[in-house]
C-alpha cells in the first residue's frame, strides 16, 4: 500500500466503512437497520427487497430480482450423491458457483471435490484427500472422488452456535443465512463439521455478464463483505412450484447428484435410500445430514 | 470540592510526569495510532488483509482473546487470599488486580471486534440473541457481566478512597462473593466455546475448561508480579514483597497442574493413535512437512517446564532475578500454549483434513500489538489516578483536609 | 409451445403407465409377453445422431440387408466395443426397418425408446434408471421430469465413459489474494471467467 492509498484509506476512517459513499443518506440508514428476517412482517419484506434490487440495480446495471418464496408444504429436502459414478470433473462446483452468485475474486466456492487414492484411508480420515488435483483428464487411474458441501443437517451444529441467531434452519431443512444480519464472527464455519461455510475475507465480486439476476433472499442474491455464506441446495431454484433442480444435479456429466423430497415415497432420494447402500458423512458427530452418499455398484 | 474540580484534579494528575511516563505513554500511543490505521484498512477491505482464511478461520485475535480471558480471570487469585482469608499484603493490593482485570476484559472486547467481519453490527447480539443455545452469547454476557462487576469493585474502592473513608464491607462482599464464581465462569465458558464443538477433536476434550483455568492462574498471576515490581519502582505504591511471595506460590500450584492435565491429554493422544491425533502432530512434530508451530512449541514447553522448576523451589522463587525469569517464561510459555497453541491446531488439519499454515500478517500483528499497547495504556492511567486515590492525596475533601488525611493514611498504607 | 405441450402429455401417459407398468415388472420377468403399448414412454432429450445420418431409410431403403456378419467397409468410424464378441450391428439394428431398433423378442422400437433395448441386458440398471437413481433427469424435481436416454451419455457402440478434462482446482489459502489476471474457459458452450493466480 503506496503513501496515497493510504492516506485515502485513513481519510476514509469510519464513515468508508459503514457503505459505498455514494448510496442516498436514507438508503445508508435503512440497510444499517435493516430488521432480522424472520422478524420481518410482508410489508417489510417488500421494501427490504425493493431497497435491494434498487442497490443492485445501480451496483450491476441489471435488474436483479431477489425472492422471498417461503418454505412448500410438506417438503424436506434431501440429496443423494453416487459415490460410484462422480469422476471428480469439477462441473458442479462451477455450475454452482455461477447459479449462486458467488464471489469469484476472491474466490468463494461451496462444492469442494476431494480425491483420495484407492485404497487408501478415506471416509473417517479425510486427511489423506487432495482437493487440489490436476490431471490432464478425470477420472485419475487409482483415485476416486467424494464431493462435499453443505449436508444440511438436521441438527445443525452451525445454528446452534450463531449469536445471533443469524442462521438457521427452515422448515422444509435447509440451513440458510441472513446475509445482513450475520455479524461475522465465524463461530458457524468453526463448528460446521463440513468445511460447508465460506466467509467473504474481502469485497465479493461477481463478473456482470455471468450474473444470475433470478435471486432469494435466503440465496444466491449478492452478498456482502463480512458475512457468511452456504449452499442452500439452490432455493432460488428448487422453492418454486414446480421447483427445479439444483444447478450442480443438472450439470454433472455422470448423474451422480440426485435430489428430492424426503417425504415422498416415490422421489428418486427416498428410492435410493431405500435400495442402495448408503452413508452420511462424519455420522459419528450426530449432526443427522439430509445429505446422502451412496454406491450404485 | 466538586466532581467538576476533582475531574480536573484527575486529569492533571495524568498530565504530570517525569519523562519515562511520557515516553512510554508516547510509545505506547504510537503503537495505538499505528493499530488504528491497520484497523481502518481491515475494515476498508475485509479480513482478507489478515491470513486467516476458511481453513483457518479464527486466527491471531481469537488466541489473544482466549489468552486474556485467562489474565482476567486470574484476579481471583488476589481476590481469594485478601477477601476470603484476610491476607493483609494481597489485600493492600488487591485492587490493582482488579483493575488489571478491567483492562483484560477490555482487551478481550476489543479483540473479538477486530476479528468481527462487521462490527458495525455487532448490536444485533442484543436483538436476536441465541441465548441459551449459543456459548458465545454466554460469553458476551459472563465477559460484561465480569466487567462491570470489577469496575463497581474498583470504582467503589477508590470512590470511598476518595471520600477519606475505608470502603464497607457490606458493599464489598456481595461484589466479591459474585465474582470469584464469576471469574471462573468467564473462562470456563471460553473453554466451552471450543469444548462444545465436536467437529474439532482437538478441541472437543473435557479437559480444556481444567486446562484453561489453571493456566490462567500462571499467567495472569505472573504478569501481575511483573507488572506490581515495575509499578512500585516508578510510583510511590506500596507493593509488600510477602504478596508478591504468594502469589509466586500460587503461580507454582497452578503450573503444576496446568502441567498435569496438559500431560494427561498429551498422553491419550499419542497412546491412543487415533486420527483425532493429527493436531497435536502438528503441534510437537509437524504434519506431512508441515512444521510451521513446532519451534513455538517447544518454546513454549520448555519455557513452562523451567518456569515450573523455578516456582516450585521457595529457594529459587524468592529471589526476585530467577522470580522474575520465571514469570516471564510463564508468561511467554501460556501466551504460546493457549494462544496460537490452542486455537490454530482446532483448524489443522481442517474438517476436510487440508492442511494451512497460519501464520498472522501484517495487519494481524501490528493491530494486536495496538490492543496490548491500549491495555498498557489504559493500566498506566489507570494506576496513575487510582495509586493517590487510594493514598488520599487525591480527594474531594478540602485541600487542607487532604493533607491531614495523607498523613493518616500513611502508616496504614505502609 | 406445442413441444411443452407434447412433453406434458407423455408425461401424462408415463404417469398412467408407470403404475401399470411396474406391476407388470412384479409379475413378468421377461418383456415379452408385452404388447407394444404396455411399455412406457418417458420424455427423454433426443438421441444424438451424426449430422445427416438420420433417417438411416435414407441410404438403405435402396440397399439389400446382408445379414451376414462382417467388419463394415461403412460406418467406419464406429467402434463396436460394447460385448463385441457377443453381438453386431444387426442384434440391435433391425435389417429390414434401419429407423427402428430391434429388441431381441423382434418387437421394434424408435431411437427415442432406445432405453428399452438398453434395458434387455441392464436390468438393474434400467429399473434405476426409470426411478431417476441411474443417470440423469432435468426439470423439476416435484413435476414435469426430462431423462437422459441412455445414449446421450454413453455411446451405444463404446458405452464406457471417456475421461474428461477437470476444471481448474480452487484458490490455494495462501494464494487467494494473488490474482494476477482473470480468463475465460469455454466449458459446455458457457464461458467462464477464472482468476489467473501467480505461481
Amino acid at each position: 500500500m503506496n503513501r496515497r492509498n493510504f492516506l485515502k484509506t485513513a481519510a476514509l476512517g469510519v464513515g468508508g466503512i459503514l457503505l459505498p459513499a455514494k448510496d442516498s443518506p436514507a438508503s445508508v440508514w435503512d440497510a444499517f437497520f435493516q430488521k432480522y428476517y424472520r422478524e420481518m412482517n410482508d410489508k417489510e419484506k417488500k421494501d427490504v427487497v425493493a431497497r435491494l434490487e434498487k442497490e443492485y440495480e445501480e451496483k450491476y446495471k441489471k435488474h436483479i430480482k431477489v425472492k422471498t418464496n417461503a418454505p412448500l408444504p410438506k417438503v424436506l429436502y434431501g440429496y443423494g450423491l453416487d459415490l460410484s459414478r462422480c469422476v471428480g470433473c469439477r462441473r458442479c462446483v462451477y455450475a454452482c458457483v455461477t447459479e449462486n452468485n458467488q464471489s469469484r475474486n476472491p474466490q468463494i466456492q461451496y462444492i469442494t471435490v476431494l480425491q483420495f487414492e484407492q485404497g487408501e484411508k478415506w471416509v473417517s480420515d479425510l486427511e489423506e484427500s487432495n482437493k487440489y488435483y490436476n490431471p490432464e483428464t478425470v477420472p485419475a487411474p487409482e483415485h476416486f472422488y467424494m464431493p462435499v458441501q453443505c449436508q444440511q443437517c438436521e441438527k445443525p451444529p452451525c445454528v446452534k452456535v450463531c449469536p445471533t441467531q443469524a442462521t438457521w434452519k427452515e422448515p422444509d431443512g435447509i440451513v440458510v443465512v441472513d446475509y445482513n444480519w450475520c455479524i461475522g464472527c465465524r463461530y458457524c464455519m468453526a463448528a460446521c463439521p463440513y468445511n460447508a461455510r465460506k466467509f467473504n475475507w474481502g469485497e465479493p465480486t461477481i463478473p456482470v455478464d455471468e450474473i444470475n439476476t433470478e435471486t432469494h433472499y435466503l440465496g444466491n442474491r449478492p452478498r456482502i463483505k463480512g458475512s457468511v455464506e452456504k449452499c442452500t441446495f439452490c432455493i432460488q431454484r428448487v422453492r418454486e412450484n414446480p421447483g427445479r433442480y439444483p444447478a450442480c444435479v443438472e450439470v454433472c456429466p455422470v448423474g451422480a447428484r440426485k435430489f428430492g423430497n424426503l417425504l415422498d415415497p416415490e422421489s428418486e432420494i427416498r428410492v435410493l435410500i431405500e435400495t442402495k447402500r448408503v452413508f452420511r458423512l462424519k455420522e459419528e458427530l450426530n449432526t443427522q445430514p439430509k445429505f446422502y452418499y451412496f454406491f450404485s455398484l | 470540592m466538586t466532581l467538576l474540580q476533582f475531574i480536573r484534579d484527575l486529569f492533571k494528575e495524568i498530565t504530570k510526569g517525569n519523562k519515562a511516563y511520557f515516553v512510554w505513554l508516547g510509545l505506547l500511543s504510537i503503537v495505538m495510532l499505528n493499530a488504528l490505521v491497520s484497523y481502518i484498512m481491515q475494515l476498508n477491505n475485509g479480513l482478507i488483509v489478515t491470513h486467516m482464511r476458511d481453513q483457518v478461520s479464527w486466527g491471531f485475535y481469537i488466541s489473544n482473546f482466549t489468552f486474556l480471558v485467562g489474565v482476567a480471570a486470574a484476579a481471583v487469585i488476589l481476590v481469594i487470599p485478601s477477601y476470603i482469608y484476610h491476607f493483609k499484603p494481597i489485600k493492600e493490593i488487591v485492587l490493582f488486580g482488579e483493575m488489571m482485570a478491567v483492562t483484560a476484559v477490555l482487551m478481550c472486547l476489543m479483540f473479538i471486534t477486530a476479528d468481527l467481519g462487521k462490527p458495525l453490527v455487532a448490536w444485533h447480539l442484543f436483538i436476536t440473541p441465541n441465548f441459551p443455545r449459543s456459548i458465545l452469547m454466554w460469553d458476551v454476557i459472563v465477559l460484561n457481566g465480569y466487567l462491570i462487576l470489577n469496575t463497581l469493585a474498583v470504582f467503589y474502592v477508590l470512590f470511598s478512597a476518595a471520600h477519606g473513608r475505608e470502603y464497607k464491607m457490606v458493599i464489598m462482599w456481595p461484589l466479591v462473593l459474585i465474582s470469584i464464581p464469576w471469574a471462573f465462569s468467564i473462562h470456563t465458558v471460553t473453554a466451552f466455546l471450543y469444548n462444545g464443538l465436536s467437529s474439532r477433536p482437538f478441541w472437543n476434550a473435557s479437559i480444556t475448561a481444567p486446562r484453561f483455568i489453571a493456566s490462567a492462574m500462571c499467567s495472569g498471576p505472573a504478569l501481575m508480579i511483573l507488572v506490581f515490581q515495575i509499578a512500585r519502582k516508578v510510583s510511590d505504591i506500596v507493593v509488600n514483597d510477602k504478596a508478591i511471595f504468594k502469589i509466586a506460590e500460587l503461580i507454582a500450584y497452578a503450573m503444576g497442574i496446568n502441567l498435569f492435565l496438559y500431560a494427561s491429554e498429551i498422553f491419550k493422544e499419542f497412546y491412543s493413535q487415533s486420527i483425532h491425533l493429527a493436531p497435536m502432530e502438528y503441534l510437537f512434530f509437524g504434519l506431512k512437512g508441515h512444521t510451521l508451530l513446532v519451534p513455538f512449541t517447544w518454546v513454549a514447553m520448555v519455557f513452562n517446564l523451567t518456569g515450573f522448576v523455578i516456582f516450585m523451589s521457595p529457594k529459587l522463587r524468592n529471589r526476585f532475578l530467577f522470580l522474575n525469569i520465571a514469570c516471564v517464561l510463564v508468561f511467554i510459555g501460556v501466551y504460546i500454549e493457549k494462544g496460537m497453541g490452542f486455537v490454530i491446531p482446532g483448524f489443522v488439519p481442517d474438517t476436510l483434513g487440508e492442511i494451512y499454515d497460519y501464520l498472522p500478517s501484517y495487519i494481524e500483528l501490528s493491530l494486536s500489538a495496538g490492543i496490548w499497547a491500549f491495555g498498557a495504556f489504559f493500566y498506566t492511567l489507570l494506576l496513575k489516578i487510582a495509586i493517590p486515590i487510594y493514598k488520599g492525596e487525591l480527594s474531594f475533601l478540602s485541600h487542607n483536609m487532604r493533607h491531614s488525611l495523607r498523613d493518616l493514611h500513611k502508616p496504614a498504607v505502609h | 409451445m406445442a413441444g411443452k405441450l407434447v412433453y406434458f402429455l407423455l408425461l401424462v401417459v408415463v404417469m398412467v403407465a408407470m403404475p401399470v407398468y411396474s406391476e407388470a415388472q412384479d409379475n413378468t420377468t421377461t418383456m415379452d409377453n408385452l404388447t407394444e403399448n404396455d411399455i412406457p414412454k418417458f420424455v427423454t432429450t433426443k438421441p444424438q445422431f451424426t449430422e445427416g445420418i438420420f433417417p438411416c431409410s435414407n441410404c438403405h431403403a435402396s440397399m439389400t440387408p446382408n445379414r451376414q456378419r462382417r467388419e463394415l467397409s461403412f460406418h467406419t468410424e464406429i467402434q463396436l466395443n460394447h460385448a463385441k464378441r457377443q453381438r453386431w450391428c444387426l442384434d440391435c439394428h433391425d435389417a429390414d426397418n434401419r429407423n427402428v431398433l430391434k429388441l431381441a423378442n423382434g418387437d421394434h422400437v424408435t431411437f427415442e425408446e432406445s432405453y428399452n433395448l438398453c434395458g434387455q441386458c441392464h436390468g438393474n440398471i434400467f429399473r434405476d434408471w426409470k426411478t431417476g437413481i441411474h443417470g440423469k433427469r432435468i426439470g423439476y424435481w416435484n413435476g414435469d421430469k426430462t431423462y437422459y436416454l441412455c445414449v446421450n451419455c454413453h455411446n451405444p457402440h463404446s458405452p464406457h465413459f471417456k475421461p474428461l478434462k477437470p476444471l481448474p482446482m480452487p484458490a490455494h489459502p495462501q494464494d487467494v489474494t494473488k490474482v494476477k489476471s482473470t480468463t475465460s474457459i469455454e466449458v459446455d458452450g458457457r464461458k467462464l471467467y477464472i482468476p489467473v493466480y501467480e505461481k
